[in-house]
């Protein structure tokens, strides 16, 4: 039995469409309203507020703790500097990733992570006698997804954090209706926007400053169904759903290793020893068996096939994850594992895993879909990720040019 | 002198500049040349007011096709598009009705003038998307030739004909009649509820000088009803950042294929040479020569103005001299310093984030039409009004508001006179005030700007000519292989090298982009560049 979030009286009051779902242990909204259009709209037009406490938060803190994570990371954390927040995976001792999620370097020797799923165990039986405790903070902080536009102007209103200069993956605390909140320049819709992470006991008073100050600018409570849409224009991989975490693979082709997830950026092979490290750099050398990429659907061909029954194009307009098949003239190469329309770009994508010889950008692979219960297939072109890349989700206004984007 | 350039554009309203990116996507070198120093024609966003960014004409979005949107990348070049959200029709006594996105919810509300009505309205919508479906077809398709007995035009003839047969017999039936019925009796065959009927009519009368009881009307209630977001069809919206945004992301497409866009270049006149169009002149005497010309300005301006009558012959000219562009329509933008409360719905909610139609009544409208029949704009017009600034924040400061009224009906032939419109303007802005007034007391206390436009200034400061939006009217015998005249449905015009690619060509006017598409593709097949 799913919990409630520390905004369930507020959510539970705003949501007339009683359309909820569990997430990672928590009640939470889908939408809003019967549909999720207009909170999509809000995150790329206003400001869209989303409760993600259910996201998995740990304390990792003590001397050690910077190396501690640079060797369960794929990425050197010991690099952040004090208010720098980093997006990575981690992986097991075969390179398979586990999770995907955030870490922040809140204190010079105090970091917050984020993963997907409960991680505590996982954390704590890494540990090799280094000066650090790992707690398990899911619970005692609230957090708030804060997307789009107009975000910056909401929490320029309510919030005495410099937001102006606060730069893209960035983080720095401040005051908001008194209650002490850590503000990260980061988000999972691919759009400007922030995370508010508060004590529990604070929540409720920091979302009503928050929609209070936000009138004025058109935000509105978003649930999990217009991010899921914002979150496939991003190009975002999404764990459980784009793959699968090598935790629950009962067969090693199953795993997934962080080059094969195009997450090869956020790997920093060559350092000190890190968990995966030899595996990864054995990948490397041979090469990639798999390789997710962006598919564009051709819309016209799909336009062309529902006419053929005397039909217009039933738009799915919620984001899917059922697998699809993916195939190269007879042979299947791949399946896409999730999509959306998306309502900004005119355009059907998808997210999907394709062998690697078949996965070169602007190659035309094709995909089945159903139309009238028939199965047919399409093209679907290889096309670079992120779809959607508003200039707006970097910049920042008070930094000097040459920072601002970095 | 050589030619520098493949083509030049002139006028860089959104069609013009979408035929340039088109053109240029090809690989063809294109100038567009805009008179104002801003492009996007009447697709224009522009600061009237510090803070506040107006659409000061075209306001909403629907017809865009979204091919286009695909092909030329306008994402990437900065257009984004918000859905309104619902139809407001405020009334004096009683809630209103609000048309919303949730079906059930819309019932609810029509049931509240017919229950009848309200069960029938989904069917409506059904049928209606069956031949929008049809039109859709004919839209996004250079205009048919039915005299013609060339196999290709027939093959296309022979598919529209294929299209039409698998309409249902009564789909049939309820297509021809749609094409010759007025507004008003269209809709009376569906609905009992004027409540209802009305604010759908009206779209059947938007830029024509015609009223909801004259015949042909409800062809352009489908052609309004068609617009198109996301493949539904029914759905408008707006552009962030204004109308002028689209227009700013085709420029970007066109520039980033290679084409040139000036502003400040008033075009003088169309270079004829033995009967070829050779470039153009500008008003400062600049002699700039092409291979070709398009024209992105209407047809009356093209041919009469930039062309002139000693190139054309007879039988052309009295076509295009018969071409109806007669404007009816004006605009009124306000800048507000509240959200605009209407006393039969309070509150700053959703049914004010759509658009809100004063169309109360059949006769309130054709009482509006009757005034401006006699050279007279409406005491108590037909108002469509916006407030983008709900859903994009962008152009208005925070908790100030954008007012856009579209307002029909303004004839440009007043009775003393089209020049003198500008003495009546501020008379005219008075009865739209006062007509929204009436269902919004606090508006007047609340505008901190405001701006009339007649159709008098559409024409002088726009370039439409007679101040008509489309670039002439959307009636049958103007549209499709008669658009703009018989046998020139097709961009060329009897100059050869001279293109037309605007609202003034098939398929007609709307942020729609498929003239400029259309033309760039005619042309381009017609290896003339």
């Amino acid at each position: 039995m799913p919990i409630e979030s520390p905004f369930h009286p507020r959510t539970q009051a705003l949501c007339t469409s009683y359309r909820w779902k569990e997430w990672a242990g928590y009640h939470a909204v889908c939408s809003y309203e019967p549909h999720h259009d207009r909170e999509y709209q809000a995150i790329r037009h206003g400001a869209g507020l989303l409760d993600a406490t259910p996201l998995c938060k740990y304390r990792v803190e003590g001397p050690d703790a910077a190396a501690f994570l640079a060797r369960v990371w794929t990425r050197d954390v010991r690099r952040l500097k004090v208010g720098q927040v980093a997006y990575g995976c981690w992986t097991d001792d075969a390179g398979h990733v586990l999770d995907d999620g955030t870490v922040a370097r809140l204190e010079d020797e105090r970091f917050r992570m984020t993963s997907a799923e409960p991680s505590y165990a996982w954390l704590v039986s890494q540990l090799a006698g280094e000066r650090v405790t790992v707690e398990d903070e899911t619970d005692a902080v609230a957090a708030l997804a804060l997307q789009g536009p107009t975000s910056r102007a909401v929490l320029r209103d309510c919030c005495n954090v410099d937001v102006d200069a606060l730069r893209f993956f960035r983080a720095a605390a401040g005051d908001l209706d008194g209650v002490r909140v850590d503000v990260t320049r980061t988000g999972f819709t691919g759009d400007l926007g922030y995370e508010l992470w508060m004590p529990a006991g604070d929540a409720l008073r920091v979302w009503d400053a928050l929609v209070d100050a936000g009138h004025r600018h058109g935000l509105l409570p978003i649930g999990l169904d217009a991010l899921d849409v914002s979150r496939v224009e991003a190009g975002f991989v999404l764990g459980g759903v784009d793959y699968r975490s090598a935790r629950h693979c009962l067969a090693d082709f199953q795993k997934s290793t962080p080059d094969e997830l195009g997450l090869g950026w956020a790997v920093h092979l060559d350092r000190e020893p890190f968990l995966g490290q030899a595996a990864i750099r054995a990948e490397r050398d041979r090469g990639i068996a798999w390789q997710l990429v962006g598919l564009d659907l051709d819309y016209e061909q799909l336009e062309a096939l529902y006419e053929r029954r005397g039909l217009p194009v039933e738009t799915c307009t919620h984001a899917w994850r059922t697998a699809r098949p993916l195939y190269s003239g007879p042979q299947q190469v791949g399946y896409a594992t999730s999509g959306a329309w998306s309502p900004t770009l005119k355009k059907d994508l998808a997210l999907a895993s394709v062998r690697a010889p078949f996965a070169r950008e602007g190659r035309a692979l094709q995909i089945e879909v159903t139309v009238e219960f028939e199965r047919r297939r399409l093209d679907a072109r290889i096309v670079p990720r992120p779809f959607y890349d508003p200039p707006r989700k970097k910049t920042c206004p008070a930094a000097r040019p040459a920072e601002a984007a970095t | 002198m050589s030619a520098r350039w493949d083509a030049i554009v002139v006028g860089g309203g959104h069609n013009g500049l979408v035929c340039a990116a088109y053109l240029a996507r090809a690989g063809r070198k294109v100038l567009v040349l805009e008179r104002r120093h801003v492009v996007g024609g009447a697709a224009v966003s522009e600061e009237l007011y510090p803070g506040f960014t107006f659409s000061v004409c075209s306001y909403v979005v629907s017809l865009l096709r979204p091919w286009i949107i695909r092909d030329l990348d306008l994402p990437r070049h900065g257009l984004e598009i918000l859905p309104l959200e619902c139809s407001f029709v405020p009334h004096l006594e009683g809630p209103g009705l609000v048309r919303w996105p949730d079906g059930e919810r819309t019932r609810r509300e029509i049931a509240h003038f017919s229950k009848r009505d309200s069960e029938v309205y989904p069917q409506f919508g059904q049928s209606l998307s069956q031949i929008s479906r049809f039109v859709k077809s004919v839209i996004d398709e250079q205009a048919p030739a039915p005299t013609s007995t060339n196999p290709l035009e027939l093959l296309q003839l022979g598919k529209l004909a294929k299209r039409f047969g698998g309409l249902t017999a009564d789909e049939r039936v309820r297509k021809l009649r749609l094409l010759t019925a007025s507004a008003a009796d269209f809709l009376d065959a569906w609905f009992e509820s004027e409540a209802l009927k009305s604010p759908m009519s009206v779209s059947g009368i938007i830029g024509t000088f015609l009223g909801i009881r004259s015949p042909g009307t409800a062809y352009v209630l489908l052609h309004h009803y068609m617009g198109e977001i996301d493949g539904a069809f029914r759905s408008w919206g707006f552009a962030r950042g204004g109308t002028g945004a689209i227009s700013e992301a085709c420029a970007s497409a066109a520039r980033s294929f290679g084409a040139e866009v000036r502003t400040e270049a008033p075009v003088e006149r169309v270079l004829v040479e033995g009967g070829q169009a050779r470039g153009v002149v500008l008003a400062n005497g600049d002699e700039l020569r092409a291979r070709t010309v398009v024209s992105g300005v209407d047809p009356h301006r093209t041919f009469l103005g930039l062309v002139g009558p000693d190139h054309l012959d007879d039988d052309f000219l009295r076509q295009i001299r018969r071409y109806k562009l007669r404007g009816s329509s004006g605009k009124v933008n306000l800048a507000v310093d509240r959200v605009p409360e209407f006393t039969c719905r309070p509150g700053d909610g959703p049914h004010v984030r759509g658009d809100v139609a004063i169309a109360p009544s059949y006769d309130y409208l054709e009482r509006a039409y009757d005034q401006a029949k006699y050279g007279d704009f409406s005491e108590r017009p037909y108002l469509n009004v916006v407030i983008p600034s709900l859903s994009d924040p962008s152009v208005a400061p925070p908790g100030k508001h954008i007012v856009s009224c579209f307002v029909q009906y303004a004839p440009y032939r007043i009775k003393e006179g089209p020049e003198r419109w500008p003495e009546r303007r501020e008379a005219f802005g008075d009865a739209v005030v006062d007509t929204l007034a009436e269902y919004c007391p606090g508006l007047k206390e609340s505008i901190l700007f405001r701006q009339v436009l007649t159709p008098w200034d559409l024409e002088q400061e726009f370039g439409l000519t007679e101040g008509n939006i489309f670039h002439g009217e959307l009636s049958l015998e103007q549209l499709a292989f008669l658009r703009p005249a018989a046998g020139w449905s097709r961009y060329a015009t009897p100059v050869k090298g001279l293109w037309m690619c605007a609202s003034g060509t098939h398929p007609g006017g709307g942020i729609m982009g498929a003239p400029g598409a259309l033309a760039a593709r005619a042309m381009l097949r017609s290896r003339a560049l």
